[in-house]
Formats: C-alpha cells, structure tokens, sequence
C-alpha cells in the first residue's frame, strides 16, 4: 500500500506518474487471463438462453394431457396469486375469513389457499417467474392470473402454462358470458379462464381537478405539472394514445404506432409527467402525489365507494373510448395443485361468488348469471350500502351499455416480428 | 525530521495562538456536526418507529398500509407482528442467508485477505484484479450474471442460490476490510512472539488474530449489512423464496403494510441495545 | 478463491456470452457473437450511462464532504467510545436499504411531514413535489452510501500513527496544516477506498430511481435500463450487453482515478 503522501509538484513524483504503469509481467498476466476469457466464453456460446421450446401442445401423457389429468389428486394447499384488490373484501373481518368467496371455498373443500396479491405488472412476475419455468421447475404458484397480452400470448407459445382439464369446469361450461368463451388470444379457453375483465380509461382526483378530463391532451395541462401519471406496460398507453388520436389500436399499423409513440413522448417532453407507473399509480393517485392518470376502472371505482377518503375520485373513458383488457387465471407448469387450482378457478364461476367479487372490485364479471345478481343486490339493499351497490349495478364500467361497448377496443395483436417492432418503438419511452 | 544541530541556535517561537478558537473547532464545531449527521442518518428510522405507532386502515381492500397523516397512537401493530405469513416468512430468510452467508465470507475472505496482504504467491496479481472487478461491478451486473449462470446450470433458485450469491459478493469486501487492516500491522509483533517461543499457528492465534479482530469485525458486520440490505442481487436469484427487501420493494407498489415499519423498528430497538451493552463493557475495559 | 472463481468468473462468462447473442425471447436467443450488440447498446442508451457517471460523482463528492469530517472528528476525537460512534451510525443500516428509501419517500411524500406541513404554512406552493426529480434520487443515494464512504475514511484515519501528528505539532504547525500536510495524505488510501466503494454502487443504482424517482422523465438512471431489459423487456442480450460496457467504463475510470492519485497498482488498498 503507497502510505507516502502525495508530493504534488515534486519532478520525481511527475516522473512516476508518466511512468508506464503496467509491467510487462502484469500486461502477460491479464492476457492471458483474457485469452482464457474468450476460450471459456466460446464454450459457452453452445449454451444460449432458452426459449426455443415451441410447444404445440402436451407430450402424450405429458402434463396437461388427458391421462395426465386423470391421474391428478385434489392437494390440500393451493397458491393463488393475483393482482391487488382484485378480490372480495370485508373490511370489518381479519384473518382469512377478510375474503368471503375464498373462505367460503377453504370452508366448502378444506383445502387451504395461500393468497397472494404479488402482481403489480405483468412484464414484471413474468420475468420473475420465466428463470423457474425455463428449467422446467415448479414456480411456487397454482394460480396465476395474467393480462391478455404480450406475455400470456409468449407463455402459451412457450408451453409455459398447462392444459386445462375441460372435464373439471362445470361452473365455466354452464355459466360463462359469451365474450369470454373462446377468446381470440386462447382459442377453445385450453389455457385460461377469465378471472375479472376491465377497462383503462382516466382517473383524476376532484379535490384538486375542477374539470372533467375526457382526453389524454387535456393531461398535459401545465396546471397539473408533476402530478401526471401514465402507465408504463406493453399495452394500455399505447392503444390508449391510438384511440384518442382516432385511430383504432386493434387494426393499426406501424406508421399509427410511430404517431402514438410521438405522442406519449410528448408526456416526457412537456415536464408534467410525474412518472411512468405500473400498479403503484393507485397507491400515488391515494396519496395525491397524482391527480390525473391512466387507470383501471375497477381500481378507483372501488376506492371512491369503499373508502369516504377516496370520494372525490372519478374515473371516464375517453372520448373517443376506452380500451378493453381480460385478465386470465391460468397454472403455470409443474404446479403443486393443479387440480385444486382448476377447483378453485371453477369455483368463481358460480354467479352467488362472481357477484360477491364484482361487488366489491367493480369489474367486468365473466360471468352473466353473477351480474344479474348484483342487480338484484343493488335492487334489495338498504341504506348507505344501497348507494354503493346502484352505483356499481348502474356502472357502464361494470355493465358496459351499448354505447360505450362500440367505443371498446381490445389491444393490439402482435405477432412475429411485431412484437419487436412495436417494444423498440415504445420501451424508450417508458425509462428516460 | 529537523537536523540536530550542534550549535545551540536561537529559535524564534512563532506568537502563541489563542487558544479558544482551536479548542471550539473540536470541542463545539465538529461534534455537534457529527451529532446532527448522526441525527440525520436517524432521521428516517425515527419515522418508522414513529409511523410504526400510527393508527391506519386498508387501502382499497388489502391489509392495512401505513398513511403519510398521523391518524392516532395504537400497538396494535405490535401485536399482529406475524400476522403476515408472506411477510413473516421474508424475514426469516433475510436474517438466516445473513447470518450464513456473513460467516461464510468472513471466514473465506479473512484467509484471502491475509494472504494477499501477507505472502506472494501465483496467481495474486489475478486474484487482486478478480477482488476488485468484484467490487467494481455494479451489483446489477452481478445479479444478472449469476441469473444466467444459474439458469445456465439448470439449478433450482432458492435459498441455497441466495446463500451462494450473498457469500460470493460478501467476500471480496471482507478480503479487502481484512487486507487493509493487515497491511498495517506491525509484523514484527509476530516475529517477537515466535522470538519469544510460540509456534506460528500459536503466534496466529494468539497475536494475529487479535490485532486483526477489528478488521475481521468490521468485515463480519459489513458482510451482515450487504447481506441484509441486498435487493438487486436478490430480485435476480431468489426464484420462489422472498428475501424481506425483495418484498417491502414489492409492497411499495399498493403501500407499505405498517407490520414492516414494527418490524424495523424491532431491529433497530435490539440493534442499540447490543451498541448501549458494547458501550458498557467498553467502559469497563478501559 | 475457487469460491471467487466459480461463483464470479463464470457468471460473467454466462453474461459475455449473452451479451453475444440475439434473438427474443420468445423464439430463444442464439450465440451469433453479434458485437453490433454493443454499439446498439450504447447508441440507444448513451445518456443514461452519461447521467448515471454524473450523479455518481455528485454523489460520491457529497458523500465524501460530508462523511470525511464525521470518521476524522471520531478516529481522533472518539476515545474510548469509537467503537460506539460507529455503532451509532451503522445502526440505521442494519434496516435494508429498501426500507430506508421507501421510509424516504414516505418522508417526503407531497403530503407527508416534511412537505405538509411547509404546504401548510405556505412555505411552498401546493404542487409542489420533491419525489420524481432528480435532486431526490441523488440525496436518496447519498444517504444510502455515506457509510460505505464513513468505514473506510474511518479505518485509514484511525490507522495513521497519532506520533506524526504530534511530531507535525511539534514542529510549530497549526491545525490546519497538520491536517492537509500530514493526516490528509495519509488517509488517501482511505479516500481512494471511499471513492470507490461510492461512486460504483452509486452509479449502478436503480432502487432510489425507482423508489424516489418513480420513472419521472430525466431521473432513471442505466441500472433501471439494464434492470428493465432483464426483468421487463426481457431483452437479455442487449441488457448484458449494456451491462458489460457499464463495467467496462467503471473499470476504466478507476484505473484512471487510480493514476490520478498516484497509487501504484490500483488493485492494492
């Protein structure tokens, strides 16, 4: 270690300094280490990162398939992952039985569920799931509920996820609208059921907004400096930006994509941006670090009628409409419990328990039969709870009206080298 | 040092300074700073344990998260401690890798620094570059390369992962703390005790060690606190298991449960207890 | 250091060859050796990288201004009660550091203590907001590493032979010259170990950008790029691409900083 203190000036000191530093040893040394880099490193050029798995379906007898299934015992522990406030809640109750429909199943079947609200975005759990489902390991989820996007689509391609049972669905057969059955991103429901579906429009706080913002245009008021939010997925600011330039998301192209990407920079540019959020804008937009931003309805929906705090919330659509999102229960490979997960997913198709969740979360029930009986709810309630339920009966958020549903439009499908395309165009935008 | 002259010379003694301003400089000035940046590393864990006290109900629906307004006393938190499994179970991680992989190191990177401080041998000027590329990169880097490299090898992650991973970044920074320290020492404390009988191993033990102990103490706890406080690496290794980081990280995103702010406040209670009790036997030794 | 070795050495490898190969994810990516991987790399985030070295030498000279006179003031001063000093100022970070920057932005949250109640005087204007600028990022950084700058200012200061101070004393040198003559130079090792120990984890940083930067327009920094493109984008090869020209300029500005201060061998304290 040099101890000597350094004699700034001093001419052998400068000396020193321009001195070569390294020594012909050390200069061997490093090389050699760096040939021996490149050696190793070309033997692991044969190991790449996997993703070549093109699954086509289950192996015979492979997971998924129908001997596979019939083998399958009901475990008695199940892990349900979900995204927050996505499920019902009695705020009067703690402990388990906090989550009516859920205890009601641990009650009905005795088999325990872990319940998890772990999911703030989907890029993110995918990626902290993927490593597990790449070496072909259990990820510690049965259940995991995924929006119908970019990584629901790669999951399913991937073989990812295992083949529902459809023999094990009774509830789903006999009970599921019809928008749901079948849908375009998992043709014949193989991987998924419909978990809550929801749309993302604007939120803004009263309290501080004194008008009624229907356009993202009206967001980059300087009046609202710093208190702007947007969201930072793969899909909602995008086709959001679309449809409020006119453009429909689910049949546009490229040059609509750059037009809706140099729009969203505009949010970077004008400085009144106060972040690019995922799940975390509803915790900002509660603590009024935000006043306006994109939002899920059910969100704010259920925190302006549950919560007196949250009253002066309101959430729109735009004016030229909303966009439209199902998020999916699906189990992911080499789950402990699949059986119980289908149970339990099969479960929440029974109307009297889809109506317990959309009366609290507010959103798009798959299930017609549980919407009828909101309404019945909302019809026979008294008091303070009759408000909450005709608000939410009479919602076009939770009971979309014809009007709004022309102006629905579902995400942009992307394939091949599109996804590639559309993620180079937008990503930048989201970190700057 | 000044040549000794054999001429008694005359000295001209420069005017004695006064001699308050010098003794306000440390006795006023750079104490009440330290005191303040004490303060203001504390200012945070003062608001946690203060926050931990808050009354507070559910956002939208989940368990309670802690509000920014103080809304009354309560310790209810307190006794709902475990209330959280998820949570709970993140702790337990967090404490039990800390604790391996902080021995772990320490023990692998004391040796690693002593040598490098002590003995010339094949490979150092290696060893020296790979210790500091370990420090040098950015945990990021870290965390990303032995996510491959697990992937890579098909090894389940969890806990053993983790314990892999903490030990691994932990040791370069013994290694160096140790080093540092060791370079410093007088070997000539050594040579005296084998001069006076003592077997190398003894003299080791017995001479080395102790004079090391501060730097091996300080490497042990350094250890301890990279690994508690390590999320980036974490986040990239932990596959199932959650680390407590990870998960307080992740529960920012709908609001902190105030269990997390008991907790801490928890640590930080047992943490200056142990610092009062090193006070007391401090003063008893000297 | 078959430990090192193994759990080092070979991931980076894992990461080189990575940085090597294309493809996306959903087709699965193939060693093509494709070093356009770089150049793309930097080409997209060149100003990331250059706000990250920015504020890490922010972060690092703050760091150092305020710690350097803390670990003097308790590797002289201290006497019996160093150990305890340091156990003082280590103890806030046994709590992970997660904690401390959410318990920051709880702080200084728009409403909370700090801006609330200024809002409420009138001190500041009512939209006013600390979080999701830049200036809350680098002072989150910076409290984050002042112990890493504090242990090793502490253990050179605490290391220089208390004789030549007394000798510089004698010799009729005030304080001030003692210290930028004497105990300055000798803590230089110190320094040096400070610097370092700051400035890298200061500029791989993504938590305080993501915590109390929240994405905001101009304060993410290259962590958050590389983080993303592992755990969002799941673009692996550019994020171990981008990851390796990090640590490549780290390497480089440390050996320079290492020329700079006159040390030999930069790999020796």
């Amino acid at each position: 270690m040099n101890d000597k203190p350094v004699p700034f000036g001093d001419p052998a000191w400068m000396r020193g300094m321009t001195r070569r530093r390294i020594s012909r040893r050390e200069l061997f040394r490093y090389a050699g280490a760096g040939a021996g880099a490149l050696g190793l490193s070309s033997i692991l050029a044969a190991c790449g990162v996997g993703g070549e798995e093109q699954a086509t379906g289950p192996t015979p007898g492979g997971e998924g398939s129908a001997d596979w299934w019939a083998q399958q015992q009901a475990g008695d522990h199940i892990n349900f992952t979900n995204w927050p406030a996505y499920i019902d809640r009695d705020l009067s109750i703690d402990g388990p039985g906090s989550r009516p429909s859920l205890f009601a199943f641990i009650q009905e079947t005795g088999i325990d569920v872990t319940y998890r609200a772990d999911i703030n975005s989907n890029e993110e759990f995918y990626a902290t799931i993927r490593p597990a489902l790449e070496s072909g390991q259990d990820t510690g989820h049965d259940i995991i509920v995924i929006t119908n996007g970019q990584e629901l689509t790669e999951m399913i391609q991937l073989g990812y996820l295992i083949e529902l049972d459809p023999t094990r669905r009774p509830n789903f057969d006999a009970n599921v609208g019809a928008p749901f059955k079948d849908p375009a991103y998992d043709p014949g429901n193989k991987y998924t059921m419909a978990w809550q579906s929801g749309m993302t429009g604007i939120a803004y706080n009263t309290k501080f907004v004194d008008e009624e913002i229907t356009t993202l245009e009206q967001m980059l008021n300087p009046k609202y400096a710093g208190h702007v939010g947007m969201f930072n997925n793969t899909a909602d600011a995008q086709n959001l930006a679309m449809i409020e330039m006119g453009i429909n998301p689910e049949t546009s192209t490229p040059d609509d994509w750059q037009k809706a990407a140099d729009f969203l920079q505009r949010f970077n540019d004008s400085g009144v941006l106060r972040g690019w959020f995922d799940q975390a804008y509803l915790t900002a937009i509660e603590n009024e670090d935000l006043w306006v931003t994109m939002a899920w309805s059910g969100d704010i929906i259920n925190d302006k009628l549950y919560f007196p705090e949250f009253a002066t919330f309101e959430f729109t659509a735009l004016d030229n409409g909303a966009v439209v999102w199902v998020d999916n229960c699906c189990i992911p490979n080499h789950a402990a419990n699949p059986v119980g997960a289908m149970m339990l997913m099969d479960w929440y198709y029974d109307p009297t328990y889809a109506a317990m969740l959309t009366e609290w979360n507010a959103y798009v029930s798959p299930v017609p039969a549980g919407g009828e009986i909101v309404q019945a709810d909302a019809d026979k309630a008294k008091g303070a709870n009759k408000e909450v339920l005709q608000t939410i009966a009479t919602s076009p958020f939770v009971f979309p009206t014809p009007e709004l549903e022309a102006n629905l439009y579902n995400y942009r499908v992307l394939e091949g080298d599109e996804i590639e395309q559309w993620n180079d165009l937008f990503n930048p935008i989201f970190i700057s | 040092m000044s040549a000794v002259s054999t001429q008694p010379r005359r000295v001209r003694l420069p005017e004695p300074v006064a001699r308050r301003p010098r003794k306000r400089w440390t006795r006023f000035v750079l104490p009440t700073y330290v005191m303040a940046f004490i303060a203001y590393l504390s200012f945070p864990i003062f608001i946690i344990i203060l926050f931990s006290f808050n009354q507070t109900r559910g956002g939208f629906g989940t368990s309670p998260r802690v509000k920014t307004t103080w809304l009354g006393f309560t310790t209810e938190w307190y006794g709902r401690l475990f209330e959280l499994p998820d949570l709970t179970a993140s702790l337990r991680h967090s404490l039990t890798i800390g604790l391996l992989s902080a021995l772990a190191a320490t023990a692998l990177g004391t040796l690693l620094g002593l040598a490098l401080a002590r003995y010339r041998f094949r490979g150092r000027g290696g060893t020296d570059f790979l210790i500091f590329l370990s420090i040098a990169s950015p945990e990021i880097v870290l965390g990303a390369a032995l996510a491959s490299f697990f992937v890579a090898l098909g090894v389940t992650r969890g806990l053993s992962t983790l314990f892999l991973s903490h030990t691994m970044f932990s040791i370069a920074f013994v290694a160096v703390t140790v080093r540092a320290r060791a370079a410093g020492l007088d070997r000539s404390l050594e040579a005296a005790a084998m001069d006076l009988g003592a077997t190398p191993v003894t003299a080791f033990f017995k001479v080395t060690l102790p004079l090391l102990f501060p730097g091996i103490l300080a490497g042990f706890l350094l250890a301890f606190a990279l690994s508690m406080d390590d999320f980036v690496i974490s986040q990239f290794t932990q596959g199932p298991a959650t680390m407590f980081p990870t998960w307080v990280f992740g529960s920012t995103r709908v609001g902190i449960p105030p269990h997390v702010f008991a907790f801490a406040t928890i640590i930080f209670v047992t943490g200056a207890t142990l610092a009062l009790a090193l006070a007391l036997t401090q003063r008893r030794r000297t | 250091m078959i430990w090192l070795l193994v759990l080092f050495v070979v991931p980076m490898f894992a990461m080189a060859s990575l940085s090597l190969q294309e493809g996306t994810s959903l087709e699965g990516f193939r060693q093509t050796f494709r070093f356009a991987n770089f150049t793309d790399a930097i080409a997209d985030n060149g100003a990331f990288l250059v706000r990250s070295l920015r504020n890490g030498v922010i972060v690092t000279v703050a760091a150092l201004l305020i710690a350097y006179p803390v670990a003097y003031w308790i590797a002289f001063y201290g006497g019996r009660f160093k150990s305890v000093f340091l156990f003082l100022l280590l103890l806030p970070f046994f709590i992970s550091f997660v904690i401390r920057t959410v318990a920051w932005s709880f702080i200084l949250s728009d409403d909370g203590i700090v801006l609330g109640t200024l809002k409420t005087i009138g001190l500041l204007p009512e939209g006013y907001h600390v979080l999701g600028t830049t200036f809350a990022v680098i002072a989150g950084i910076t409290y984050n590493l002042v112990p890493f700058t504090i242990l090793p200012l502490y253990v050179s200061l605490e290391q220089i032979d208390r004789s030549l101070v007394e000798a510089a004393k004698d010799l009729y040198s005030n304080r001030t010259q003692t210290f930028l003559k004497v105990v300055f130079p000798l803590s230089l090792p110190g320094v040096f170990a400070a610097v370092l120990l700051t400035s890298i984890p200061a500029i791989g940083d993504y938590v305080n950008a993501a915590v109390l930067g929240n994405f905001a327009p101009g304060t993410s920094m290259i962590g958050n790029v590389i983080q993303a493109e592992f755990l969002r984008n799941r673009d692996y090869p550019e994020g171990a691409a981008l990851a390796f020209v990090l640590m490549a300029v780290m390497v480089i500005g440390a050996v320079i900083y290492a020329r700079v201060l006159g040390t030999e061998r930069i790999t020796e304290g």
